[in-house]
């Protein structure tokens, strides 16, 4: 690769620092399942649209496919793979497992590191009636918040259990 | 997709100063990249602007706010001073994408994103915004028109503006500040930046469908600035957006409203704006609905009136004659909605 077209970065992924010299066209998706042998992030469509590859990008979630790696000079990266270990599961996974919210699981980890930056997102969202409240996380705020991964086996019903097992008490709007 | 070259450009000036033919400013990139994998977009140079505006909002001395162009689009919906003084701004912002796309686009880059008409989106496909003289497949018959445009299109161009974000700002009477290359100076100041007005960033595509908007090449977005937000009395006056999609979420809009009204102490409609998203090439401000409510007593009676004031000169194409209809209706509605 020419030397113009290619950039020298550093990533720190899932807490380790890396440096790779990338091709400036390549995504961070990309990066991730080829260079650095991280395939829990999926590619189901390319274009932003399914959230299979979604990761964590300084801790906010985004869609790996749209994302250049060169444009990611210096970010932290947090992909399935750095959220639990087999024997260590992400309370998230657990959650995953209890409520049977998956079927193939090809979409699960772009589901799970979607639903871990949601949990984290202020404010109100399409769905909320009353913009100046921080409103309770229903399983109607949870479809629309979550409306970026898309489910082929259609395990929706579960995931959204799965998630509002795992709201926080303080954001559930109940008791309290 | 064709090797470019990156830069990543640390202030406006050094920006433009980088802008060279063929180059593209890098927001957010969930078009853009998108736009270049597809091959509708083949840069040869990419100019990262992320650390070059403002990613802040900040109130003025006015009263009004100005948003960084680099602000992500999910740090404005949440903004409390947004939700709180602007909220057909937050909702639209809220409306659009998904939390992941959110969080990732820029306001600048949403107000710069494409057409998502099918034909921009197929190389495959003649497009004369794409590439200019090569005709438009939405005229051939049997085309593909219901995401297109029913008002201002031209014979050359039915694409529809994607924003929801630009309808809002439409609305809210908003201005574009521009930093723009020693060389494009003519319209800039001395300082070689300008203000725009919106409506008016947006064009209509006439014979040139390929210029979207009236920035010149090599021109920047550095941030939006919101007048004080307008009153009614002592409150703050009633506004919304509301959108029609094919889904309940992450969908463009078919037709999208946004609008403001404000009724005075004698009963009649003291301050209206009404703005349309998913009808035209530009996000459209609704001036004819407008004019027929300003002094009017309303009434659903009115405000059907001035729906039809506005729709009466729609040409819709074969295939996306419900948008007529549907924009009428949601017009309509949206304001009945905003009645005390």
């Amino acid at each position: 690769m020419d030397s113009a077209y290619a950039t020298d970065i550093t990533m720190t992924v899932n807490g380790e620092p890396r440096a790779v010299r990338v091709d400036n066209r390549m995504s961070v998706l990309d990066l991730l399942r080829e260079r650095l042998g991280l395939t829990g992030p999926k590619k189901g469509c390319d274009h932003g649209q399914c959230g299979a590859c979604t990761v964590l990008a300084g801790g906010r979630r985004v869609n790996a496919c749209l994302a250049l790696a060169v444009a990611h000079d210096g970010a932290s990266i947090q992909t399935i793979e750095g959220l639990g270990q087999p024997d260590d599961l992400h309370p998230l996974q657990r959650a995953f497992l209890r409520h049977d919210a998956f079927q193939c699981g090809y979409c699960t980890p772009g589901q799970l590191c979607s639903a871990v930056g949601m949990l984290t997102e202020p404010g109100p969202s399409a769905v909320t009636a009353d913009l100046a409240t921080e409103p309770p996380l229903t399983p109607g705020e949870i479809r629309e918040r979550m409306s970026g991964n898309l489910c082929r086996c259609g395990a929706y019903v579960n995931i959204v259990a799965a998630i509002a097992a795992e709201v926080p008490k303080s954001a559930t709007g109940a008791g309290a | 997709m064709r090797p470019f070259t990156y830069v990543r450009a640390g202030s406006p000036a050094e920006a433009v100063r980088e802008f060279q033919d063929g180059a593209v400013y890098l927001g957010g990139g969930t078009n853009l990249v998108d736009l270049m994998r597809l091959g509708v977009t083949v840069p040869a140079q990419v100019i990262d602007v992320t650390g070059a505006v403002s990613d802040e909002v900040t109130v003025r001395d006015s009263g009004g706010l100005t948003i960084g162009a680099g602000v992500r689009n999910s740090d404005l919906g949440s903004h409390p001073l947004v939700r709180e003084r602007y909220p057909m701004l937050a909702r639209a912002v809220l409306n659009g994408a998904s939390g992941q796309i959110r969080n990732a686009a820029t306001v600048g880059g949403n107000l710069l994103q494409r057409t998502r008409c099918p034909y921009f989106q197929d190389v495959t496909m003649p497009c004369n915004k794409r590439s200019p003289g090569s005709g438009c497949q939405a005229m051939a018959p049997g085309a593909d028109t219901q995401h297109l445009a029913i008002l201002g299109h031209s014979p050359f161009c039915a694409a529809t503006h994607p924003s929801d974000l630009a309808v809002a700002l439409t609305a809210l009477n908003a201005r574009v500040h521009v930093v723009s290359p020693a060389d494009v100076g003519q319209s800039a100041g001395p300082d070689n930046s300008r203000w725009i007005e919106m409506p008016g960033l947006h064009r209509l595509p006439g014979g040139v469908p390929e210029r979207d908007t009236v920035l010149m090449p090599g021109e920047l977005i550095t941030e939006v600035e919101l007048p004080p937000p307008a009153r009614s009395g002592q409150a703050p006056a009633r506004q919304t957006y509301r959108k029609v999609r094919e889904r309940a979420s992450f969908a463009f809009a078919l037709v999208s409203v946004a609008a403001l009204l404000d009724i005075g102490p004698d009963g009649r409609v003291r301050d209206c704006r009404v703005a349309l998203g998913g009808v035209a090439h530009v996000p459209w401000r609704a001036h004819a609905a407008e004019r027929v409510l300003l002094g009017a007593p309303p009434s659903a009676a009115a405000f059907a009136g001035a729906a039809e004031a506005e729709l009466r000169y729609a040409r819709p194409l074969p295939g996306n004659e419900y948008k007529v209809a549907l924009a009428r209706n949601l017009i309509a509605s949206v304001l009945e909605e905003l009645m005390p």
